[in-house]
């Protein structure tokens, strides 16, 4: 069990929060203009990558605040917290 | 006539306080201090168990957590007794009765042990193989397969005692308390560190505190007289915090760990009640320091498995710790130096040794020369070929070594026995580094894996990081703390240390015999019988990576997770696969590291406390009125009410005709309940329903269907506009949570712009829904000045008003399709505003109902229930519910997907409703539904989602999903049943009102 630094709270128990899948996907402005194709790609497709993945977190239990963190999947390190909106502060 | 091999008082035992216990239905006497194999060696019993599968009779091996054979039942009775507990762990209190295992009539009689004479055609995987043909048999062979499999029995009945779970967080964390726990645990502590020490024995000191030989000193004192003042030094320490009988189970990540802490185990029964039996301890540590030490290895040789082969360390610790002697007559068996410690210790004692077989060759060694002067004779350069004694060890005989150690030479010398101490060297503990994700890598110039990566901040000391010796781990532990926890000092810089051990070994992981390797029992998994054949048998049938081996042997996999033998068989793999250890790995060590009971895992969350539940302000009224409950979610709702003995269907039936008759009152509160506030509110709720909002009045209710991106149905429910910026929304009582949850997800990562904020409302409001042609008289004389006429008060409105000085919020929405109410007050004045009701509305006989007539009564409307008529596959347009979907509006959530190809296909399954050709026939839900029975396999083309008897219709009603049903009014269509096939006809799934008369009525 990991511990999270919440942007707003501080750091919590991996308990309190939840998981949101990959970060950094947009919904799209303009529905009805995409292909199904189009469509598809963003409502099913997602990253699970062994290594360092960008994620949506929340903060259930707690402030109820979504952010997004980059964490190594295959070792559970959190390389770091950033609130929604902001850029990732690693690349 | 058992004998008493008690020899020496030992500090450590109170031989004034005499503990009597039962083995095997007999009375022992032991002392205060004694674990139950201390107390069995000291009455000369070694046999105590018998192995798994060849029912092989088993001794007392070691003399700790290791311990593969010795495993025991205890407790007589049924809610007490515990299996596999292991007797080197047990302390012993007056009254323990303990017995063996796997074994039928008897340890000493044990039919099982027939195995013993099969074990030529029981080889590994033998299960596997025999067990395949003819499949239909197999029902047959898993009955005596499960017979014969299992290690003790499990108790019957509840247990009665607590357990509980505590959280920790410290600094630094020390796992072990041998010698380099203690010195760590000193140096944190002193340096201002809230430091947590953890030991699994009673005692401090590990190995080291019963170690008074000349060859290992501390500043010219003994190392146990030196580390035994250390130890009274922090006893004192306020900042730390010692924990014994408490074994860590489990390291994960983010140095979060597991440990089970023992509280009563040690205690006479009749001292234990009402006392916490087991405390799980969930730590936090900054800082963990993992001191685990390490493990004594057996040597594999044929028959190595006798009563009365113990590791040489353990019957060294019995008569130094325990003041026991485990024979009378004791050889030892080495291939490095420990062996000599034992022997220096036994002969100090007045014990005799026989002799010490080594494997190496002349070695340059105080400790030999110490043996040699003591007299005892000493084989250099031989092996142990065979054992002998069937329920005891009484004999071995020995050959001596090759050159290269493949093989042996010259002559067999026997030599008589009653215990014989083996040791092949040590094995650093490295389970709980492992499983905190640690990696490891393999020494090779003594065969052993060591800590080489760590993935958090923790690190290894002492010999579970591969320093054995008493100088090694001196002269490390003051700079390896240093460093880890910042420190300019340790205080233990300049110790002065005096060793005799000599470090050289000579590693044979299968010592070689004067037999074939298919004639020998050389056993490396004692507990499970794998023996260096089956190891070989593997790879020869072409297993090669090592977790493959482990499974198909069951090597390691016993409760003892093979502690003694594991690196033996990686040894064995890799001396025939020609790989090198290190790249063979090891397999994978996972928690817990000792087995922890049920109880210690679910702590205080039994019975009532397994899981919270939820009660509405006004569920004592519906216990005193005799309701059932079902729970819906962790609520607890009204379900029926029955009267005098009546059965669900009859409660069921007499509430939904009274609702429709004349009034009903139903308990909502368990609805959830979102309150929306902010300029953009209106906006929000049209991007998040399908239907439109901006244009909703002021004081007006509007129901709403949400779907999830995917385009199905998600959620719905009644949501009421209070102010210009200000609604205030119902969800299904199941989906409170997850609605509000998805809401905030949009809020803040898809719109941030929008200014809108959510609160759940849920437990603020009890919510009182009156239903029925009579509910607008009931609501009058609860509250007279509220003016009800339908000008005022329509349909889908709501009005603020106070019930005396309550204020109280009435909807006049319904879920029935009757006229109905649904007044919401303040959570506190819940039960008295509903018994108000009941008062007002005796005359008219209001009648409570539950959740199953709620259901019955929107079926006959033909109302759906997301989750019970959906289940994540329905749009809404499958639901029949296209009036509800706004065309007009640009976008909303789930919009697109009603779009796709898949979503727009015509034969989807779609919601109907179902009248059965005999009226009073009424369909099981989740029966399926066929047209057509002649084609094969018989096309399933849905299933029915509710089913009902009617009493207001006089007939049975069902709604159900059919592909392409929305097609197929009035069409015929088959439910088959167990032993009958019901006809039904397929039609509008509104079966009461069409034109909703009665909303108004």
């Amino acid at each position: 069990m990991f511990i999270i630094h919440c942007p707003y709270c501080g750091e919590r128990e991996q308990s309190e929060f939840k998981a949101g899948g990959e970060a950094h996907i947009s919904r799209p402005k303009q529905p009805s203009e995409l292909s199904d194709d189009q469509w598809a790609e963003y409502l099913f497709m997602r990253k699970n990558i062994k290594g360092v993945q960008y994620e949506r977190w929340v903060h259930t239990h707690g402030c109820r605040k979504w952010f997004n963190i980059i964490r190594d999947t295959s070792n559970d390190q959190i390389q770091a917290v950033y609130k929604m909106g902001e850029k990732p502060p690693i690349k | 006539m058992t004998k008493n091999l008690r020899v020496k008082t030992s500090k450590f035992i109170d031989e004034t306080y005499k503990v009597s216990f039962k083995f095997n239905g007999k009375t022992y006497y032991g002392f205060k201090g004694d674990t139950l194999a201390s107390a069995l060696l000291a009455n000369d019993i070694h046999l105590v168990a018998r192995s798994f599968k060849y029912h092989r009779p088993r001794g007392i091996m070691t003399a700790g957590s290791e311990e593969p054979n010795a495993i025991v039942q205890l407790h007589k009775n049924t809610s007490r007794t515990e299996p596999n507990v292991r007797a080197t762990e047990i302390e012993i209190y007056d009254g323990l009765e303990a017995s063996s295992q796997n074994c039928w009539p008897s340890v000493n009689f044990d039919i099982g042990g027939i195995n013993n004479f099969l074990s030529p055609v029981l080889p590994a995987g033998f299960y596997y193989k025999t067990f395949m043909w003819p499949a239909s048999f197999w029902e047959k062979y898993e009955y005596f397969i499960r017979k014969s499999a299992g290690l003790g029995k499990s108790p019957s009945t509840p247990d009665p005692d607590i357990y509980e779970h505590r959280y920790i967080h410290c600094d630094v964390l020390i796992i072990g308390a041998g010698i380099s726990g203690v010195m760590a645990a000193k140096v944190a502590a002193k340096n201002g560190f809230k430091t947590l020490l953890i030991e699994e024995k009673n005692y401090l000191g590990g190995e080291t505190i019963y170690q008074d030989s000349e060859h290992f000193k501390i500043n010219n004192q003994t190392s146990g007289s030196w580390l035994d003042k250390e130890i009274n030094e922090i006893k004192k320490i306020k900042n730390l915090e010692i924990k014994t009988r408490t074994s860590v189970a489990a390291f994960h990540g983010y140095n979060f760990l597991l440990a089970r802490e023992n509280l009563t185990d040690h205690l006479p029964i009749e001292q234990r009640n009402g006392k916490t039996r087991q405390r799980l301890l969930k730590i936090r540590a900054k800082k963990v320091i993992t001191a685990t030490g390490s493990l004594e290895r057996p040597l594999i040789f044929d028959n190595n498995d006798r009563p009365g082969i113990l590791l040489s360390s353990a019957i060294n610790k019995y008569a130094s710790l325990f003041g026991v002697a485990c024979g009378e007559k004791n050889i030892l068996f080495t291939n490095n130096d420990s062996a000599y410690e034992t022997a220096a210790n036994l002969f100090k004692k007045g014990i005799s040794i026989e002799a010490i077989i080594d494997n190496r060759e002349e070695i340059d060694s105080k400790l030999i020369k110490e043996s040699e002067k003591n007299n005892i004779k000493i084989y250099k350069g031989y092996t142990i070929v065979d054992t002998y004694g069937y329920k005891r060890i009484n004999k071995i005989s020995i050959m001596q070594l090759s050159k290269d150690g493949q093989k042996v030479v010259g002559s067999k010398i026997l030599i008589p026995c009653d215990c014989l101490g083996i040791s092949g060297g040590w094995t650093p503990s490295v389970h709980l580094f492992t499983q905190s994700g640690g990696k490891l890598k393999f020494r090779d110039n003594d065969q052993v894996f060591i800590p080489n990566t760590y993935p958090s901040d923790q690190i290894s000391i002492g010999s579970c990081n591969g320093d054995f010796t008493l100088d090694e781990i001196l002269s490390n532990i003051s700079k390896t703390l240093k460093e880890f926890l910042g420190i300019n000092k340790t205080g233990y810089e300049n110790l002065e240390v005096q060793t005799s051990f000599n470090k050289s070994k000579r590693n044979i992981w299968l010592l070689p015999s004067d037999k074939i390797v298919g004639k020998t029992k050389s056993f490396v998994d004692f507990q499970n019988d794998a023996t260096a054949k089956d190891i070989k048998l593997a790879l020869r049938e072409g297993f090669r990576s090592i977790e493959h081996v482990k499974r198909y042997t069951t090597t390691g996999m016993g409760t003892d997770q093979g502690k003694l033998g594991n690196m033996h068989a990686l040894g064995i793999i890799s001396e025939i696969s020609g790989s090198k250890m290190g790249e063979l790995g090891t397999t994978t060590f996972r928690p817990p590291y000792t087995p922890l009971t049920f109880g210690t895992i679910v702590g205080r969350n039994v019975g009532e406390y397994f899981d919270v539940y939820r009660k509405t302000p006004m569920h004592d009224w519906h216990v005193k009125n005799k309701a059932k409950f079902e729970n819906v979610g962790q609520w607890k709702r009204a379900w029926y009410y029955p009267k005098n003995n009546e059965s669900m269907h009859d409660a069921v039936q007499r509430e939904s005709k009274a609702a429709r008759d004349s009034a009903g009152i139903l308990d909502a509160s368990t609805l959830g309940k979102i309150d929306i506030q902010g300029t953009d509110a209106s906006e929000f709720l049209n991007r998040v329903y399908t239907n439109a909002w901006s244009k909703l009045d002021i004081g007006k209710c509007r129901y709403g269907l949400m779907l999830n991106e995917d385009g199905m149905v998600y959620d719905d429910g009644v949501t009421t506009r209070l102010n210009e910026n200000h609604y205030i929304m119902t969800t299904t009582t199941g989906g409170a949570a997850t609605v509000l949850g998805k809401l905030e997800d949009y809020l803040q990562t898809e719109w941030p712009e929008l200014d809108v904020y959510l609160t759940s409302v849920t437990d603020h409001y009890a919510t009182i829904s009156v239903c029925g042609p009579k509910s607008k008289k009931i609501i009058s004389q609860v509250i007279p000045n509220l003016d009800l006429s339908d000008d005022n008060f329509p349909h889908m409105s709501f009005k603020d008003t106070k019930i005396n000085e309550i204020k109280c919020r009435v909807m006049r929405i319904s879920f029935t399709g009757e006229q109905s109410y649904e007044i919401n007050v303040q959570a506190n004045y819940g039960k008295s505003v509903w018994e108000k009701c009941m008062k007002a509305g005796k005359e008219f006989n209001i009648t409570p109902y539950g959740t199953e007539t709620m259901h019955l009564l929107r079926a006959e409307k033909g109302f759906i229930i997301v989750g019970q008529d959906t289940d994540a596959t329905m749009t809404p347009i499958d639901l029949q519910m296209n009036w509800i979907v706004s065309k007009k509006k640009y976008d909303f959530i789930g919009k697109r997907s009603l779009y796709r190809s898949d979503t727009m296909r015509d034969d989807r399954k779609q919601l109907v409703g179902l009248l059965t050709e005999n009226p009073d026939e009424i369909l099981e839900e989740g029966a399926q539904i066929v047209a057509n029975f002649n084609k094969s396999p018989v096309e399933m083309l849905g299933h029915v989602t509710s089913s009902y008897y009617s009493p207001n219709l006089k007939k049975s009603i069902a709604l159900g999903f059919v592909r392409g049903g929305k097609n197929m009014m009035g069409q015929k269509l088959i439910i088959p049943m167990e032993n009958k096939k019901i006809n039904v006809t397929v039609a509008d799934p509104v079966f009461l009102d069409k034109e909703n008369k009665r909303l108004n009525a």
